[in-house]
């Protein structure tokens, strides 16, 4: 990588689902220029961050951004050096904050400073972290002095089988003014083991335990940046049978979480027939590969479970029941006035909020944010089906779950697209590929939209093509900001439906 | 009202009958059978391949408790290896989850090796707290999914609640990371005695794909009696429910 002259491209751009790239041509910026590049492209909407890490090799930092243009599917790929001693950079959280998260991590992880940085919370307590003294045992909590307010803490063991996670209210009486929100409890070092593991299954299951809910979307992410990086393509009809799994997870989890919302605001039919509608979808997902979250259907280069024409049948009549049943319990759900008063401007968070903290995913398009990359940067089978995302306007409970609601029966209209495309292509039984050679100095990014938002895999190879840094960003890692901004002056008995609605992963923010 | 007499009427009756013979789909990566005749370089060549070092490069068994159930051995040697769809694979017998060649018995709880109280005390009620250290979120989903109406483990008596104070006992999932390893030990500490501990999932076992990582701290389960073990990727409600009732001597 050589530093960037003036008058010489400020940036390299990639694409999604495409060959990787080499490493020499993104140009390596100073400072200003680094920091400078990233506020102008952020002062447009339609431009995102969806990752910026460090990679520490061979002695040397190098912080690299990727920033998403939604308008027309590129990535715009920079990097900076910092110093070697006492690295310092300008924050740019201060007036973009939806780059908290990453230079949180950046600091986290490496020491790096950030001048002005509102608040570098710790992220996850990884056990590499730079700062070893601080454990996720004596984190001091943001706190107020006042005599009429209290703090509630809830976590990490929480009341429902769900995983660990810390919140902090601050509260007047019933009256949420603050949550804070501290993550980090299922952190196992997923990253370093990409990185270690220099085995191409152990990779594969690794990638479907990052988050184990989104087997199918990190497989999927996994397996698109090996692609890349291999230079492997894979036939169309692969490609709708990806899409077909990934659907199928989203319909299954949508349906899950409209049981679970039910569930919290004792609305017993409702959780009681989701419960099942959901058993329904994921016992179609076990008949197609043997597992009900689709691990071991997503390999890199092919699959051990093509799909056959008898599941393609089961698939089409349980979306058939599903569109009955699912119909017929949300018309039940969501014109119940018992549901709909614990629903309905509960939870709120506004556009701009949603804007300038970064979400992604249901979450942006529940608040009138066009996100989605099945639209905006198109992968797998999706390049063949155009997709226009649902957007809600409200922000509030009742959005998010009227999304999961019209979200499901987009997944449906998807699936039985993609299986009636797929009965007319070529069938073409390629087996995994665990010997692929990686291209050497090279890196890529794999975009895959999980049922939670975009999720972002990246990667870099050295000399030989071995991986010296694999970078994991699950959607989550944008979201939990969300919630804490969702639940201020809301009663803190609505946190339930609230944290419900949004439905983070723990595991996927803490890898 | 009419909306939702309509949505229960296609409901139906949704309890499975018999959890003891539920069956499940040809494909269900169960309980894995080893031809007798597996020959030594065979055994050598899947040991190597196996990603969670499951496949005993000696004997060739199979160790339940650190599989991932991927089924790529069975890939590589299909005349030699099946996993059978046979989901009653829980034990309270960590010895009874290694699988040898030639063996092709049902995996059973030893009778001689539960404590007399647990079963006296917890046979028509047992209330258990879920601590989630390090679970992917699979299992955690699965053992939610073991008390809906579906599975109804609750038929049981068997119920997950709020507070360890409720409970007569921990399940864990996930590998135990060193992030939540004080809250385990908290957690633990506060349900009353008598107490049991039961581990589902691969991870929970043996750490999975995660053993030997430094950000887990697995102390806890060499320090404490584990009363069950449920294997799965994740584990299944059907494995995890049949796997209490043999604990707990439910026909």
């Amino acid at each position: 990588m050589t530093a960037v002259k003036m008058n010489q491209k400020q940036f390299t751009v990639i694409r999604n689902n495409s060959p990787s790239s080499a490493v020499s041509e993104i140009p390596l910026l100073d400072h200003d220029a680094f920091i400078n590049l990233i506020t102008r492209s952020l002062k447009d909407e339609e431009k995102h961050c969806i990752s910026y890490y460090g990679v520490r090799f061979k002695e040397r930092l190098t912080l690299y951004c990727f920033i998403a243009d939604d308008s027309n599917g590129s990535i715009n790929v920079f990097a900076h050096e910092p110093a070697v001693n006492d690295p310092l950079l300008k924050s740019v959280t201060a007036e973009f904050s939806q780059l908290h998260i990453f230079e949180r991590e950046i600091h986290e992880n490496f020491g790096v400073k950030f001048e002005d940085h509102p608040w570098l919370k710790p992220v996850r307590y990884p056990s590499h972290r730079h700062d070893k003294a601080q454990t996720i045992d004596n984190y001091p909590f943001y706190s107020i002095d006042s005599e009429e307010l209290h703090e509630v803490g809830v976590g990490p063991v929480h009341a429902g089988v769900i995983e660990p996670g810390h919140f902090r209210f601050i509260c007047n009486g019933e009256k949420v003014l603050h949550l804070e929100i501290q993550l980090g409890y299922q952190h196992r070092g997923v990253e370093e083991l990409f990185v270690s593991m220099n085995n191409a299954l152990q990779r594969c299951i690794l990638s479907e335990s990052i988050a184990g809910d989104t087997s199918v979307g990190h497989a999927l992410a996994h397996s698109q940046l090996i692609e890349s990086l291999a230079h492997l393509e894979v036939s169309e009809g692969l490609q709708a049978e990806r899409c077909i799994a990934l659907e199928l997870e989203r319909l299954a989890i949508h349906i899950g979480d409209t049981a679970a919302l039910c569930g919290d605001v004792a609305y017993q039919p409702g959780q009681a027939v989701c419960e099942a509608l959901r058993t329904l979808v994921i016992n179609t997902t076990q008949l197609w590969c043997g597992n009900r979250f689709g691990k071991g259907l997503v390999r890199p280069g092919g699959t051990n479970y093509p799909l056959t024409g008898e599941v393609a049948d089961a698939i089409i009549m349980m979306t058939d029941d599903i569109t009955k049943r699912f119909g017929e319990i949300t018309d039940s759900i969501y014109s119940s006035p018992s549901v709909l008063g614990r629903f309905d401007e509960i939870g709120t968070m506004t556009r701009k909020q949603g804007l300038s903290t970064g979400v992604v995913g249901p979450s942006a398009r529940m608040c009138g944010i066009d996100r989605d990359i099945r639209k905006s940067h198109p992968f797998q089978y999706y390049r063949k089906h155009s997709y226009q995302p649902v957007i809600l306007e409200t922000g509030d409970v009742l959005a998010r779950g009227m999304m999961r609601n019209l979200e499901a029966f987009e997944s449906i209209r998807i699936i039985r697209k993609m299986t009636e495309d797929w009965r007319d292509k070529v069938k073409e039984i390629s087996k995994p590929v665990y010997d692929y050679k990686l291209k050497p100095e090279s890196f890529s990014v794999s975009l895959i939209e999980g049922w939670r938002g975009e999720i972002c895999h990246s990667a870099m190879t050295d000399i030989n093509g071995n991986i010296i840094h694999y970078k994991v960003k699950d959607p989550s890692m944008h979201n939990w900001s969300a919630l804490a901004l969702a639940v201020r002056n809301q009663e803190i008995s609505d946190f339930p439906v609230c944290n419900k609605s949004f439905n983070l992963s723990y595991c996927g923010h803490d890898l | 009202m009419l909306k939702e007499l309509k949505a229960l009427k296609s409901h139906g009756r949704q309890a499975i009958k018999n959890l003891r013979t539920q069956a499940v789909s040809p494909l269900f990566r169960g309980r894995p059978v080893i031809s007798g005749n597996i020959t030594g370089e065979e055994i050598n060549s899947l040991a190597a391949m196996c990603p969670v070092r499951a496949i005993n490069e000696n004997t060739g068994s199979i160790d339940l408790g650190r599989c991932v159930f991927c089924r790529e051995c069975e890939f590589m040697k299909p005349e030699k290896i099946t996993f059978t769809n046979d989901y009653r694979i829980a034990t309270n017998d960590r010895k009874g989850l290694i699988i040898n060649p030639g063996q092709d018995i049902p995996i059973r709880c030893d009778g001689n090796l539960v404590r007399k109280d647990v079963r006296k005390l917890f046979r028509e009620s047992l209330k258990l707290r879920q601590v989630s250290a390090g679970g992917d979120n699979s299992c955690e989903t699965e053992l939610g999914a073991a008390g809906n109406v579906n599975f109804d483990m609750g038929r049981y008596g068997i119920e997950f609640v709020a507070s360890p104070r409720h409970a007569d006992g921990i399940v864990i999932t996930g590998p135990i990371s060193e992030n939540m390893a004080r809250a385990l030990d908290l957690t633990w500490e506060a349900v009353p005695d008598p107490k049991i501990i039961i581990l589902a999932g691969t991870d929970a076992i043996s750490g999975g794909i995660f053993d030997g990582t430094p950000a887990l701290d697995r102390s806890f389960i060499e320090n404490h009696h584990i009363d069950l073990f449920v294997p799965g990727n994740p584990a299944h409600p059907l494995t995890f429910i049949n796997g209490i009732m043999d604990l707990l001597g439910i026909e």
